[in-house]
C-alpha cells in the first residue's frame, strides 16, 4: 500500500484507497488477491538455426510494473510470447529451460497451454479488436470459458469497460463494431478484454508505440492504476515511458538479460557498463 | 507534351477500351436474349411442368427445371460449404505458413479448378453406374458439389490466408483453442465466404455437361433424392434444339429466368456480404 501511494499520491481517492486497503486486510489473513509468480531459469531460445535468448534467468515482481527494455532485436517480444507459449507458432522454434508461473511449468507437458494463456493477458503493439461488436469483444473471452448467464455477462462488461475507462464513451453503442472505434479506444478495449478472463498477469508489447500522445498517457495511467491488480510486464523502446512507470527494470540486450532491478536502482545507479551506455543514448 | 504524360493517356484509353468491350458483350448478350425471350415469357412458362408435346410447340411450362436447378444450387451450396469451410479453416489455422501438405493442397485445388465439369459428369456416373444408381437430384447435388468446392476453398482461402496473425494471437491469449478461434477466422473472413458462395452459386446454376449424365433430365418435378430432376441449362438447350422457331424462343425466356435468378442471388448476396462484414476489422 505504501509503494501505492508512494507512486500516485493524486489518483489515490478515498475509495481506491479503501478497497486497497481491504484487500491488504484480507491478504494478511490469506484471503485477498493471490501472489503471482514468474520465474524464468535457463531459458534457451532458437529460432531454426538462431540463438534468441540466452541463458534468460529472472523474476517478475508480484504487482509491479516491470518494464523490459533493450535495443531492437535484443529478443525482448520474443521474450514476452515466450511468456503465454505464442512463440509456439512460430516456425522452426526450439526452446529449453524453464517457466514457472504461479506453481506450474509452463513448457511442462502436462501443462494446458489455454491455462496458461488465460493467466496472461495479452495487450499487442497495434490494438488488434475481434471483428465483432464492443460488447461481444468482452463477453467472448467469458463465454468461451463457459459463462453463459446474460445478466453475468453484462456485469463483467460494464465492469471491464469501466477499468480502462471506456464505459463512458461506449454505453450507448456497446453493440456498434469494435472496428469503428478510434485506435486509442480500440487499445483500451483489447486491454479491457484481456481483463475479462481474469488474468494474473498482463502482457504488453510495445502497447502505446501505434497511440497517439493522449492516447498512450491514457493505457500509462490505466496501467499504474492497475497494477495494485495485477502484475504487469511491458515490453518498451522508449526510455522516457519506462522511466515514468516502470517499478522494475530488465534491460536485454543481444538475447541476453544484462541487468535486472528495481527501477531507481537501475537508472540511477546501473551496474553494468552496457546499461549505463544505453541509458546515456550511447546505441539503441 | 512529356513522354509519360502521353503514356498515362495511352493507358488510361487502353482500359477505358478494354471496359467497354466487355460491357458491349455483356449488353449485347442480355439484350438477345432479352428480345427473344421477353416475348415469349408468360405466367405459364414458370408456373408449370412441361405438358405433353411442349418441345414441338405444346402447352406448358418449365418450372420442373427451375425447381430442379434450385434443388441442385442449394443443395450443392450448403454441401459444398459445410466440406470447405473446415479445409479452409484447417490450412489456415492448423497448418503454418511453410507446411509441405498446404502447398499440395492449394495446388491440388488449383488443377480441380480448371477441370470441366463434363468430366466430373464422367466420373461421377462411372460411380454411380458402381453403385447402381440412376440418374437422381442427389447424382446432381454430389456431382455439382464436387464442381464447386475447389471454386469454394481457393476463393476463401485467399482471403483466408490475409488473416492478420494478431488477429489470432490475441484470440490465443484469451485461452482459445485453435477450434475456438473459429467464431474469430468466420466474422473475418464472412465477406470472401459470400463472395466465394457467389461465383460457386453462378457456376452451379449455370452447369450443364455435369449434371447430364448425373441429374438427367425429366418433365416432373422431383419429390425425392433418387428421382431425376431438371435443370435450366438443359432447358434450353433441348429447346433451342428444337427446329420450332417459338420454341427457341422459349430457350430464350428460360435462359432470362436464369439470368434473373442468378441477379436475384447476387443482389442477396451482397445484402448479406454487407451485413457480415461490418465487423471486420
Amino acid at each position: 500500500m505504501k509503494s501505492y501511494l508512494y507512486q500516485n499520491p493524486s489518483r489515490a481517492t478515498w475509495a481506491e484507497d479503501y478497497s486497497f486497503l481491504n484487500n491488504d486486510i484480507n491478504k494478511e489473513e490469506g484471503l485477498g488477491i493471490k501472489k503471482s509468480y514468474l520465474k524464468v531459469s535457463d531459458l534457451n531460445l532458437y529460432i531454426h538455426k538462431a540463438h534468441i535468448l540466452k541463458n534468460v534467468n529472472l523474476e517478475i515482481p508480484d504487482k509491479k510494473i516491470t518494464c523490459i527494455i533493450g535495443p531492437s532485436g535484443c529478443g525482448k517480444s520474443t521474450l514476452l510470447k515466450t511468456f503465454n507459449r505464442l512463440i509456439d507458432d512460430t516456425e522452426g522454434v526450439k526452446y529449453n529451460g524453464s517457466i514457472w508461473v504461479d506453481d506450474t511449468d509452463i513448457f511442462d507437458k502436462k501443462t494446458e497451454i489455454t491455462d496458461i494463456r488465460k493467466k496472461m493477458g495479452l495487450l499487442s503493439q497495434r490494438p488488434c479488436p475481434l471483428p465483432m461488436s464492443i460488447y461481444d469483444n468482452i463477453a467472448f473471452g467469458c463465454k468461451m470459458h463457459g459463462e453463459r448467464n446474460r445478466k453475468k455477462l453484462n456485469q463483467i462488461v460494464e465492469e471491464q469497460l469501466k477499468a480502462v475507462g471506456l464505459w463512458a464513451e461506449v454505453k450507448d453503442r456497446l453493440h456498434a463494431p469494435a472496428s469503428k472505434l478510434s485506435i486509442g479506444q480500440q487499445q483500451r478495449l483489447c486491454l479491457a478484454r484481456g481483463l475479462a478472463v481474469e488474468p494474473e498477469f498482463i502482457l504488453a508489447d510495445e502497447a502505446t508505440s501505434a497511440l497517439d500522445p493522449i492516447s498512450s498517457k491514457n493505457i500509462e495511467e490505466l496501467f499504474v492504476e492497475l497494477k495494485k491488480d495485477y502484475s504487469i510486464i511491458l515490453v518498451t523502446h522508449t526510455l522516457r515511458q519506462a522511466l515514468r512507470i516502470a517499478d522494475h527494470v530488465i534491460f536485454m540486450y543481444l538475447g541476453e538479460v544484462i541487468e535486472a532491478g528495481p527501477a531507481d536502482e537501475i537508472f540511477n545507479n546501473p551496474k553494468q557498463e552496457l546499461t549505463r551506455k544505453y541509458l546515456e543514448g550511447a546505441f539503441s | 507534351m512529356r513522354l509519360k504524360f502521353i503514356e498515362e493517356k495511352i493507358a488510361k484509353g487502353l482500359m477505358i477500351v478494354a471496359s467497354l468491350a466487355v460491357f458491349a458483350f455483356v449488353v449485347n448478350i442480355i439484350y438477345t436474349i432479352f428480345r427473344r425471350g421477353f416475348p415469349a415469357l408468360n405466367w405459364e412458362m414458370i408456373s408449370q411442368i412441361p405438358a405433353g408435346g411442349y418441345y414441338n410447340g405444346g402447352g406448358g411450362g418449365i418450372l420442373n427445371a427451375i425447381v430442379g436447378s434450385l434443388y441442385i444450387v442449394l443443395g450443392s451450396t450448403i454441401l459444398g460449404l459445410l466440406i470447405s469451410i473446415p479445409v479452409v479453416f484447417y490450412l489456415n489455422v492448423y497448418l503454418k505458413k511453410d507446411s509441405k501438405l498446404a502447398y499440395v493442397a492449394r495446388l491440388a485445388f488449383d488443377v480441380l479448378f480448371g477441370i470441366p465439369s463434363i468430366v466430373y459428369g464422367a466420373f461421377a456416373f462411372t460411380i454411380m453406374i458402381y453403385l447402381g444408381m440412376h440418374t437422381s437430384l442427389g447424382g446432381g447435388i454430389l456431382v455439382i458439389t464436387l464442381l464447386i468446392i475447389p471454386i469454394f476453398i481457393r476463393s476463401m482461402d485467399e482471403v483466408a490466408q490475409q488473416l492478420p496473425k494478431d488477429l489470432l494471437d490475441s484470440t490465443y491469449a484469451l485461452g482459445a483453442t485453435k477450434l475456438e478461434t473459429i467464431t474469430v477466422v468466420l466474422r473475418q473472413i464472412a465477406p470472401g465466404i459470400a463472395t466465394a458462395t457467389l461465383l460457386s452459386v453462378g457456376r452451379a446454376i449455370g452447369d450443364a455437361a455435369g449434371v447430364m449424365f448425373t441429374a438427367g433430365f425429366t418433365d416432373s418435378i422431383p419429390t425425392s433424392l433418387s428421382q431425376p430432376a431438371a435443370t435450366l441449362p438443359l432447358s434450353v438447350f433441348f429447346q433451342l434444339s428444337s427446329p420450332n422457331a417459338d420454341v427457341q424462343d422459349r430457350a430464350y425466356s428460360a435462359a432470362l429466368i436464369l439470368i434473373f435468378i442468378v441477379l436475384v442471388i447476387s443482389i442477396l448476396g451482397r445484402l448479406i456480404t454487407n451485413y457480415f462484414s461490418k465487423h471486420k476489422i
